[in-house]
């Protein structure tokens, strides 16, 4: 037979890519069972793609809350409404900036280092190698990860909202002399928090899912190469911060 | 002695062949891997597959363990037909399978001794003084008990060979396969590694396919070897009677010639013409 097989189209390849991200999430929550007999690799995963992610958070989350503390103040200064300062910030915080720019310093800290690992652990046959030994590594190397991402993001998006708040803090009051008192009964009196802060936190969870799922993907799929672990790891922070992003608007459409 | 079932397990008995492979055909990227193939694995031997490189001896070892399915043909292992077992049962197959990946696989971020254990952590619940024993005894075997603690990026390559070999042997399985088993070796960790394998088959009865290259070693280890070449199976009989050389295939492969029916070349177009010297005569 001569006919000529057409080479599917980059569009096509993308939404296949997407339909595998779909069964392999499947494939994950099936073996999540099977993981909770390796607790100790999800608390151990927890620790890394968490506690030692934040540093980064804290000292980002920080910086964003004095950036947000000057913007803001000189743009309400030119109302007269500086009072609000805190009320701004915080919102900004809980709402939007603090969930979103956790999510993007996750996937660029913790979620290349998961698929760099799997990745890594695919390229070396460490992974065929459970398979012969008859442990799925589903349930032991990418469900503890996936699940230490969901667990992790929302705890670090709290740390980072807390350190913005007291980067704007440290700007508005200490250096340009707002009242401290003025601060924080304004923040108080506006944030609700079901309204606010929970869903927030629902987005961050949202992240979470969203970002150790393509991770652990990327590494899981990788091509044993280094350079396909290369372009697994880029292939990671670009698809995590565009499905971040897309997310965001969508929850922040259906919650507001 | 079999001492689980698995579905689409027949009738067997100790003369059975513990392997039997029947028109096996596999084609990888359009080439041809193996023409309809047929091999039987005896219980309780070491047969030694060999053959150039690049012929398909590590991927009939993942046909046999059932990590990648053939085009073509049956692949029944101790009874079960590899090929339609699903994930469970293969699994259950492969507890009692041993495997010395070709590249070794130990698992980087464990110690020498937590690599060993782990097989018999993740499938026995056995004290941890029993693993500790266990483990020590099969590093004993390959020379590396004192290496337990060392993480493998701080062994030399026949150390990392010897760990995985530990590793394969620890469960004493029923099926051992060791894919390239004395690369890297030194003569001492050689000749080791060698009674090793024979004494897991004399002592323990356990059945091993050893791919491997070292003719002097095959000799000395495998009671029988099949030789592949170009997708089929060339010649096949015991170790002496194979390196006698009575076919072109043996006579050329045991001896190391490069001209013969075994190719030394991969198939490439002409050589004068692919350097632009075709018709150029002096």
């Amino acid at each position: 037979m001569n006919a000529v097989r057409k080479e599917p189209s980059r569009f096509m390849m993308g939404i296949a890519q997407i339909g595998a991200c779909g069964i392999f999430l499947l494939q994950i929550l099936r073996a999540i069972p099977a993981s909770l007999r390796h607790i100790g690799e999800t608390a151990r995963q927890v620790w890394f793609v968490g506690a030692m992610s934040l540093v980064i958070i804290m000292t980002c989350g920080l910086f964003v809350g004095m950036v947000l503390g000057l913007q803001l103040y000189y743009v309400l200064s030119i109302f007269g409404g500086t009072a609000a300062l805190g009320t701004v910030v915080s919102l900004s915080l809980y709402r939007e900036l603090g969930p979103v720019v956790t999510a993007l310093l996750f996937a660029g800290r913790a979620g290349t280092s998961i698929t760099a690992e799997i990745g890594l652990m695919r390229a070396t046959d460490q992974l065929d190698a459970m398979e012969m030994m008859a442990v799925d590594p589903l349930a032991f190397v990418v469900a503890p990860r996936f699940i230490a991402g969901i667990i992790a993001m929302p705890i670090l998006a709290c740390v980072f909202n807390v350190m913005g708040i007291f980067g704007a803090h440290l700007v508005g009051v200490s250096w340009l002399g707002l009242d401290n008192g003025t601060f924080w009964s304004n923040m108080t009196s506006s944030v609700d928090v079901w309204k606010d802060v929970i869903n927030g936190l629902w987005k961050s969870l949202a992240f979470g899912v969203v970002c150790a799922l393509i991770a652990t993907f990327q590494g899981y799929t990788t091509a044993p190469t280094s350079e396909g672990v290369a372009y697994a790891t880029t292939r990671t922070v670009v698809f995590s911060s565009i499905a971040t992003l897309a997310i965001d608007f969508v929850m922040t459409a259906f919650l507001m | 002695m079999i001492d689980k079932s698995l579905p689409g397990q027949e009738g067997k008995s100790a003369g059975d062949p513990l392997i039997r492979i029947t028109g096996l055909s596999t084609v990888l990227n359009g080439k041809t891997i193996f023409d309809n193939i047929s091999l039987t694995i005896p219980r309780g031997k070491i047969t030694a597959v060999m053959g150039p490189s690049g012929t398909g001896k590590t991927t009939l070892m993942r046909h046999i363990t059932g990590q990648l399915a053939p085009d073509a043909g049956e692949i029944v292992v101790d009874g079960a037909s590899v090929t339609k077992l699903d994930r469970a049962a293969l699994f259950e197959l492969r507890e009692r399978i041993g495997y010395l990946f070709q590249n070794s696989a130990l698992l980087t971020d464990f110690t020498v001794f937590e690599n060993v254990a782990f097989p018999l952590r993740q499938h026995l619940k056995l004290p941890e003084e029993l693993v500790r024993d266990i483990v020590l005894t099969k590093l004993q075997a390959v020379g590396l008990r004192g290496a337990a603690e060392l993480m493998p990026s701080e062994l030399s390559g026949g150390m990392v060979r010897r760990v995985a070999l530990a590793r394969a042997i620890v469960r004493d399985p029923m099926l051992i396969i060791y894919d390239e088993p004395f690369v890297g070796l030194d003569p001492v960790a050689l000749n080791q590694i060698l009674k090793v394998i024979r004494l897991l088959n004399e002592t323990l009865g356990v059945t091993s396919i050893l791919v491997a290259h070292e003719l002097a070693a095959v000799r000395r280890a495998a009671d029988q070897i099949y030789l592949i070449a170009g997708g089929k199976i060339v010649a096949q009989g015991g170790p002496e009677e194979l390196a006698r050389g009575d076919t072109p295939w043996t006579k050329q492969f045991f001896s190391g010639e490069a001209d013969g029916p075994v190719p030394f070349q991969y198939p490439a177009p002409d050589y004068a013409t692919q350097l632009g010297l075709a018709g150029n005569k002096p």
